[in-house]
């Protein structure tokens, strides 16, 4: 299957896109998703425990099963206001 | 009104949107570029980017939490994004409330909870030249 993945601030410098895909195995779940995005870009790892993933919108765990098509955010913690 | 937006916000607008007759209180909270950072070094300007449709309907939740904890309210939440000067507004939000009280305290709410969790992000540039995101308190 294939996802897409939006990446923001901290996360999107390192990855070096905030808009790119992935292909990933049938059943794979958010956990995968965030593992193949730190083979690629191995500075990620310290960041796991801080960076929150979601699911065409909604934040999930790492648990949560991956559809074909679906999209998501990689978001490390919040600077606004 | 909940938006996020790259053009100058218009504090006076977003205020406006919360106005009606019978909502006589109205709090409305500017956030501005301050010219040092926490850790007091000298600011140039910052950069603002956002998950935009997450963060409007984070603002909307946010918005939704306040109705239910204080019964009828009025709320508009714009937060600026791209590139801003010190003195620039980065954030408004206006409540409206039939009283003054509830109002202070949804509005300063709304703005707590808007730096917990709005998937919004801020880089800092120095005037020496360097930059660094800078996280929110959790």
């Amino acid at each position: 299957m294939t996802v897409r993945v939006l990446a923001f601030a901290r996360v999107r410098e390192i990855l070096g896109s905030n808009d790119s895909t992935l292909t990933l195995n049938d059943g794979a779940r958010v956990s995968d998703a965030w593992a193949a995005v730190v083979e690629r870009a191995p500075a990620l790892a310290p960041l796991a425990r801080s960076t929150r993933v979601a699911r065409n919108g909604e934040i999930v765990s790492g648990e949560e099963p991956l559809q074909d098509g679906d999209e998501l955010a990689l978001l490390p913690p919040s600077g606004g206001g | 009104m909940f938006a996020v937006t790259e053009t100058p916000i218009d504090a006076h607008r977003v205020e406006a949107s919360v106005l009606a007759p019978g909502y006589g209180g109205v709090v409305t909270f500017l956030g501005f570029v301050r010219e040092r950072s926490d850790d007091d070094r000298a600011v140039d300007g910052l950069a603002y980017e956002a998950h935009e449709s997450m963060a409007v309907a984070e603002f909307e939740k946010i918005a939704a939490a306040l109705r239910e904890r204080y019964g009828d309210l009025r709320v508009a939440i714009v937060h600026r994004t791209g590139s801003l000067n010190v003195g620039e507004v980065a954030v408004v939000v206006a409540v409206a409330a039939p009283h003054r009280r509830v109002a202070f305290a949804a509005c300063a709410e709304a703005i707590d909870e808007l730096k917990k969790g709005a998937p919004i992000w801020k880089k800092e540039r120095y005037l020496d030249g360097t930059d660094d995101w800078r996280e929110n308190a959790p």
